[in-house]
């Protein structure tokens, strides 16, 4: 039985990360000690790191925990995907597109979203923003991009 | 007297109009970002950082400087007045100083902050002025061996005086080694973890990784629950009473002298120094039944020890170009960006910039005097700004900050996955610092690492025949131990938790 549900995914997501490195480490020249290659200091550490995820591993059905708790799986996705969207549009549909779309998805992954409000938002920080990186500080970005023509 | 030179120079590189108006900015900029929950210096430092490309390199570090210990003042504020602490180090704050702000004395609790941080902001950069010297004379001589033992003896402080459990931060530090080698090998030229995509060839950017971690990360936290204030608190008079000021004057003195010595400390830097403050503070006060009730002692101790906290960790950056927490990894890209190589040097080569920032801080530290009591009528409207107007707005500097850097959208596909796996990984109680620490300090130690042993024709025990080295391994080994010990274990646990 799982008893410390954090130490049991804290565990697994070192473990993950401690064998991935390991495995993808292969591929490069492992060296000696005195000559150490590309392989060597990854290959360690993702070793080290797979012991501390079993142990957290082990520790999680040995003692107990905090549950976890209030994650917010909808926040977490709009945020990533506003991001994301932002950086797929920015360059090709320029600010006027990347920016109000940032705010918008954003914004849904709070509670109680109004729409004018934020709106009026977008809009304030797409023109601050034009205004302020794109023409005061020479940002390289199109205010309106190639897809719309610009 | 040397002293009194370096401190001359030091006002003629402040004392330019431009740099005063840059030290103004920034610790208005910090005040701000300290008044408002759920933006903190690492994500707004890492936001401007492209900004200060423009800069001269001392006005540049002079405004970061001031927005960090800048927040550490605005963070008191929110604490006394709506019980939400503005930043992490003022979390120990809410505990007396709402207490305080709930009995009519908002305004004694906000002068006890700000005359506890104006003393211990004067403190500090006094003892950086009489300390950084001394202590960058002793490393001009270290080698690669000694370096690396000082990483090691770095990244062990900073696990050991990590919050939550010791494990998860063996395991951050671990995680932010691994992470910081992604990218071509200096050595071999082999691309390590990139995947055969060109984005990835020069490594992942720590700026990327601090957005992520303790921007992106963090907004999706706040957005956890619906927003509660509690009431705001009156401020009525600003004027402590001559009883108030008898019982301040010890705090701020004890509360400076731990702020001082934890910050230098790799870590947590001002977090801890606050909360070690406090329940110092409740241990040997003679009030200490009123902790936790009203306690002016409760506010002053912890406020002194998080700014004075916050300017002594600009001492290892400052002579040895290794940082102690993410906000001085942050000013070293930001000197790197400027062509000046952090390090011992960098006192004697560049006087008028290492002197100049040191002294800018006094001034900002007053500054923040001056500002902050008559401003609180500003910072308190700021407080009610309701997040959902907020975060879009900083998520929207994130995103342009991070995509300026280099010009790069992989940079903000990068910052939206580390924000996935900052908030995950906090949800499980393993905080970000740590790593991101780690994955500073990573590349570093490997390139010591392998010139150690190269100079020693492969020798390992060069890290114990080196006196210096042979002693800062010892001192990790012996934090290592200490954490072994039940009672210091004891001790760790109760530091962070004050509630």
């Amino acid at each position: 039985m799982i008893r410390g549900k954090k130490d049991f995914w804290a565990g697994l997501i070192y473990m993950f990360f401690g064998f991935g490195a390991m495995i993808l480490a292969r591929d490069y020249p492992m060296g000696t000690a005195v000559k150490m290659g590309p392989s060597y200091f990854p290959t360690i550490l993702g070793g080290i790191l797979v012991f501390i995820g079993i142990l957290s591993l082990i520790r999680s059905f040995i003692q107990g925990g905090t549950p976890i708790s209030g994650i917010t799986l909808r926040g977490m996705a709009m945020v990533a995907l506003s991001t994301v969207l932002f950086g797929l549009l920015a360059r090709r549909a320029g600010l006027i597109v990347a920016l109000p779309l940032l705010v918008l998805v954003s914004a849904l992954g709070g509670k109680g979203m109004r729409w004018i409000p934020m709106l009026l938002l977008a809009a304030a920080l797409t023109l601050f923003c034009a205004l302020v990186f794109i023409k005061g500080l020479g940002i390289p970005l199109p205010i309106i991009g190639p897809w719309l023509g610009g | 007297m040397e002293f009194f030179e370096h401190l001359s120079i030091g006002f003629q590189a402040a004392l330019t109009w431009w740099n005063l108006f840059y030290c103004l900015i920034g610790v208005f900029i910090g005040t701000l970002i300290g008044v408002l929950p759920g933006l903190g210096p690492t994500a707004t430092i890492a936001m401007l950082l492209p900004i200060t490309f423009t800069l001269p390199p001392v006005s540049a570090l002079i405004m970061l400087a001031g927005i960090y210990y800048g927040s550490q003042y605005g963070g008191s504020t929110t604490s006394i007045l709506v019980n939400l602490p503005g930043e992490a180090a003022s979390v120990v704050t809410t505990l007396d100083g709402y207490q305080m702000a709930r009995q009519g004395r908002a305004g004694v609790a906000l002068t006890a902050a700000a005359i506890g941080s104006f003393f211990a902001g004067t403190f500090a950069t006094l003892l950086i002025a009489l300390a950084a010297p001394l202590l960058a004379e002793v490393a001009l001589k270290f080698g690669p061996a000694e370096y690396f033992s000082l990483m090691v003896l770095g990244l062990v402080a900073a696990t050991v005086l990590a919050r939550g459990s010791l494990l998860h931060a063996i395991g951050m530090v671990v995680l932010g080694l691994l992470l910081g080698l992604v990218g071509t090998d200096v050595n071999s030229g082999t691309q390590r973890f990139t995947f055969d995509l060109p984005q990835l060839a020069d490594g992942i950017g720590f700026v990327v990784v601090a957005m992520g971690m303790f921007g992106l990360a963090e907004i999706t936290r706040n957005l956890e629950q619906e927003e509660t204030r509690s009431a705001m608190a009156k401020i009525t008079s600003l004027l402590p009473t001559k009883e108030d000021w008898k019982r301040m004057i010890a705090p701020i003195l004890r509360g400076t002298a731990i702020g001082s010595a934890v910050g230098i400390l790799p870590g947590s830097g001002s977090i801890l120094g606050s909360f070690a403050a406090y329940s110092i503070e409740k241990k040997v006060s003679k009030n200490s039944a009123q902790f936790g009730k009203g306690a002016i002692e409760g506010v002053a101790a912890p406020e002194s020890a998080n700014n004075a906290g916050a300017q002594t960790s600009f001492i290892p950056m400052l002579t040895l170009g290794i940082p102690s927490n993410p906000v001085m990894a942050l000013m070293i890209g930001a000197m790197i960006i400027q062509g000046i190589q952090p390090g011992p040097s960098v006192i004697n080569e560049q006087p008028a910039l290492f002197w100049g920032v040191v002294v800018s801080m006094w001034i900002g530290n007053f500054f923040l005097v001056i500002l902050n009591l008559p401003l609180i009528g500003i910072w308190v409207r700021m407080i009610m700004v309701p997040y959902k107007y907020l975060y879009p707005a900083i998520l929207t500097f994130c995103c342009i900050g991070v995509f300026s850097l280099k010009n790069a959208e992989a940079d903000v596909f990068l910052m939206a996955l580390f924000g996935v796996l900052g908030y995950l990984l906090s949800k499980l109680d393993c905080e970000p610092a740590p790593m991101l620490l780690a994955f500073i300090l990573g590349p570093l130690m490997e390139e010591y690492l392998r010139r150690a042993l190269l100079l020693s024709r492969g020798n390992p025990y060069v890290f114990l025949q080196r006196p210096i080295s042979a002693v800062l391994l010892g001192l990790a080994v012996l934090a290592m131990l200490a954490v072994l010990l039940p009672s210091f274990r004891k001790t760790r646990e109760e530091a962070f938790t004050e509630e």
